[in-house]
């Protein structure tokens, strides 16, 4: 294979990488995909349907699968042989997820578009960067994404929130409408979910059919996955070659400055190997990309390639998070019946407020959770904090029918500033079990984030009062990070790898294109400049459709 | 480019093929086909009955939780015990995958035992049914303990959680609990009128 010459390697076959694989397989590229992880085909690998007392653990969870045995995605925040560290007094968790399509196996399909001022966030309130692009940049490529993967949601207008490509969304569940009665009460837009779950037959694939299990993995490839939406197609044009268990280590450099391909460790058989390439896409996640570049050193870049600027790994976010569940009595005793619904909620809340008004900057959605769900380890838990007090025997069984299904909660999912004490690095002492350096975490909230923790908690708080929900925990104190998730743990890793119009101060141009070397582009997290009251994917995948369009172009201009 | 690259090539366009039939289907006949994929027999949750060797409890042991789960969830009306469940089967199932496990749970059934000879010179499972009622009393019901039970207090909440997972997760414990989902829906219609009105809102 060394003699083999490809038009473009991609490092990673998640969202980022199948969508580039999608486009450029289009375009005529020859491609080849690497994958640090293993094969895994939610069609057929998956345990969707699988009743729980078919497996051992009853859905529990494992080394591996940290979300449940039954979950589609293998990796966590512990990864055999792939240590990473954190600076004295940083607490970041760093999610990898080690199979084809990444962590398309594992996200809930929440598919929300960034708004106009998600890209122009600091002329607003002059916090942290604007993007060198604007919305009107993304929205065509958004407008293709819906059509192409097939999102359902519903038409509201709101001018930071914009309307897609909308299949039909689903009805809610009844026990979301008690959320969706306090949250109007309380003037909180409440609006129908946008996932990227097909409502109806779309592009080939059979609608959803309401079993709620998306997480593990889509049998009939309702739902988005990377692997089935984007690289099997992408398969079928002939053009591209996959190849999983290859760790990325470096991007190679020729004499002309020019990436000439990269170099990996075929982990099955434990030998570096390496594959030249004219174009490379690094796709592998905002960290592992931004560890790919900083162990790649060449006497033209020394301090790692495309860093010239010094800011590869610098101004990595993740989303703030925080939950407050709590117990309806009102759903005690239940008429049964299925409420599966699709794998996620039918209704969320997009960002309501005005931050001028508030003493935090940037904004939150809220998800919510509840329902009668399939039961599996830890149904029927914790029954002495109800009414029984515990006990045992005939009234402890009739307990936990009674209970079954009355809990419900709401998570926030906020944006954070970005900042210089939060970043990623080489630690010059740690390399993992193929002998690469290992990255080293910092990590730092500021008061942006506590404030808008906090008034998430005392959101939820309220709207649970409202409904009339018991919550048994305490409002979290400010000694307690009022509740704030650990850095890394929302798995909405981003930046760090950023794009801008300035060289010196950023490490890709608008293209996601490396300022320092111009066959090398990302196609990930990487670039994001800011987070947004969002989840990533969507932008993501646009992203990549727009970097890839313009890589076909410039290929055919000659110039790649 | 080498042999490992070309299986996967394959796996992906096997599934694809696979995938392909589905979305011209009727929707009857689509939910049937997702029913049909889905891996039926995993034979995972093992024999249930007296007949099952444990791996990790002691005959003494797996006697004490045999009769120990039963009295957590009787047989009544509704459905069957735990052991007719197959809970014991599942716990020992689980200490044998999770060996952290083991420490706190079989050291809670040898309090137990302790707590016992204190009081009636006998082990749980030779103690009658009102001798039994007694410990558990004291180590059931959290809010109303004397500190002196917190161990077992701490021990028996981790017990009862662990009888409901096995018992509400059971093919039997899930019919009683009334759990209706697990299967394709042609047409996703909300709730029932009347769960909405319960909750004091319309169906949407």
């Amino acid at each position: 294979m060394r003699r083999d010459v490809y038009d473009v390697v991609i490092v990673g076959s998640g969202a980022g990488g199948g969508m580039a694989a999608y486009e450029l397989t289009k375009a005529g590229a020859t491609v080849l995909l690497l994958e640090a992880g293993g094969m895994w085909d939610n069609t057929k690998d998956s345990d969707m349907l699988v009743a729980p007392w078919e497996t051992p653990r009853r859905g529990g969870s494992t080394p591996d699968k940290p979300f449940g045995e039954h979950d589609a995605c293998i990796g966590g925040w512990n990864v055999p042989g792939e240590p990473f560290t954190t600076a004295p007094g940083s607490r970041f968790q760093w999610w990898r997820a080690r199979m084809v399509g990444g962590r398309t196996n594992h996200w809930g399909r929440i598919s929300l578009r960034f708004g106009p001022d998600d890209f122009q966030h600091k002329s607003i309130d002059g916090l942290g960067d604007n993007w060198p692009i604007t919305y009107d940049d993304v929205k065509p490529y958004y407008d293709e994404v819906d059509d192409l993967i097939g999102i359902f949601g519903s038409r509201e207008g709101m001018r930071n929130h914009p309307d897609g490509k909308f299949l039909p969304a689903p009805k809610p569940r009844c026990w979301e409408m008690p959320i969706k009665k306090a949250a109007d009460k309380h003037a909180v837009t409440c609006i129908p979910s946008r996932l990227s779950i097909i409502t109806r037959p779309h592009n080939g694939r059979a609608a959803c059919h309401y079993c709620g299990q998306c997480n593990r993995g889509c049998r009939t490839n309702s739902n988005f996955t990377s692997t089935n939406v984007l690289i099997a197609p992408a398969l079928r044009t002939g053009k591209l070659t996959m190849r999983t268990d290859a760790m990325v280590r470096e991007v190679s450099v020729g004499k002309d400055g020019l990436a000439d391909g990269v170099i990996f460790i075929d982990k099955v058989r434990g030998e570096e190997m390496k594959v030249n390439a004219k174009v490379v896409v690094l796709a592998a996640s905002a960290c592992e990309t931004a560890r790919i570049m900083l162990n790649s050193k060449s006497a033209k870049f020394p301090q790692g390639l495309g860093n010239s600027s010094g800011m590869v790994g610098k101004y990595l976010t993740d989303t703030t998070g925080t939950d407050v569940g709590g117990f309806l009595p009102a759903l005690a005793d239940q008429p049964r019946h299925n409420c599966d619904g699709v794998g996620g909620a039918h209704l969320y809340m997009p960002w309501w407020l005005d931050n001028k008004k508030l003493d935090f900057p940037r904004g939150y959605h809220i998800e919510i959770w509840g329902g009668m769900g399939m039961p599996g380890y830890g149904v029927g838990g914790g029954m002495q904090n109800y009414a029984g007090g515990g006990g045992y025997g005939a009234s402890l069984k009739s307990d936990v029918r009674k209970y079954w299904g009355t809990g419900v909660g709401f998570s926030g999912r906020g944006e954070m500033i970005p900042n210089e004490k939060s970043f990623c690095e080489i630690d010059p002492r740690a390399v993992d079990q193929w002998g690469i350096p290992v990255l080293r975490f910092h990590w730092e909230w500021s008061d942006y984030e506590y404030n808008q923790v906090k008034h998430m908690q005392e959101t939820f708080r309220t709207l649970l009062q409202e409904m009339g929900a018991v919550v048994r925990s305490n409002m979290p104190t400010k000694e307690q990070g009022y509740g704030i998730a650990t850095g890394g743990s929302i798995i909405h890793e981003l930046g760090c790898v950023r794009m801008g119009s300035d060289p010196k101060a950023s490490v890709l141009n608008e293209h996601c294109q490396t300022w320092d070397c111009k066959n090398v582009f990302v196609a990930d997290g990487g670039p994001f400049v800011s987070q947004a009251d969002k989840n990533p994917t969507w932008t993501i995948l646009a992203l990549s459709m727009r970097t890839s369009r313009y890589i076909a172009e410039q290929r055919k201009g000659g110039k790649l | 480019m080498t042999d490992s690259s070309k299986f996967s090539r394959r796996e992906v366009v096997t599934g694809l093929a696979a995938t392909a039939g589905a979305f011209l289907m009727p929707s009857a006949a689509r939910a049937t086909e997702a029913a049909k994929v889905s891996t039926a027999a995993r034979g995972a949750a093992g024999a249930v009955g007296t007949a099952y060797a444990p791996k990790i409890y002691t005959a003494h042991e797996y006697a004490t939780v045999r009769a120990l789960v039963d009295e957590v969830i009787p047989k009544d009306a509704k459905s069957g015990s735990a052991t007719d469940a197959g809970v014991p089967e599942f716990m020992d199932t689980m200490l044998d995958l999770e060996p952290n496990m083991r420490v706190a749970h079989r050291g809670g059934l040898a309090w137990l035992d302790h707590e016992c000879r204190r009081r009636y010179a006998k082990d749980f499972v030779t103690c009658t049914t009102a001798e039994r009622h007694a410990v558990l009393d004291d180590i059931a019901y959290p809010a109303k303990a004397k500190p002196e039970f917190a161990a077992g207090v701490n021990w028996f909440n981790s017990f009862r959680d662990f009888t409901a997972t096995g018992f509400f997760t059971s093919e039997m414990g899930v019919t009683d609990i009334g759990y209706m989902g697990n299967t394709p829906v042609m047409n996703w219609d909300g709730c029932p009128p009347e769960n909405y009105t319960r909750l004091g809102t319309q169906k949407p």
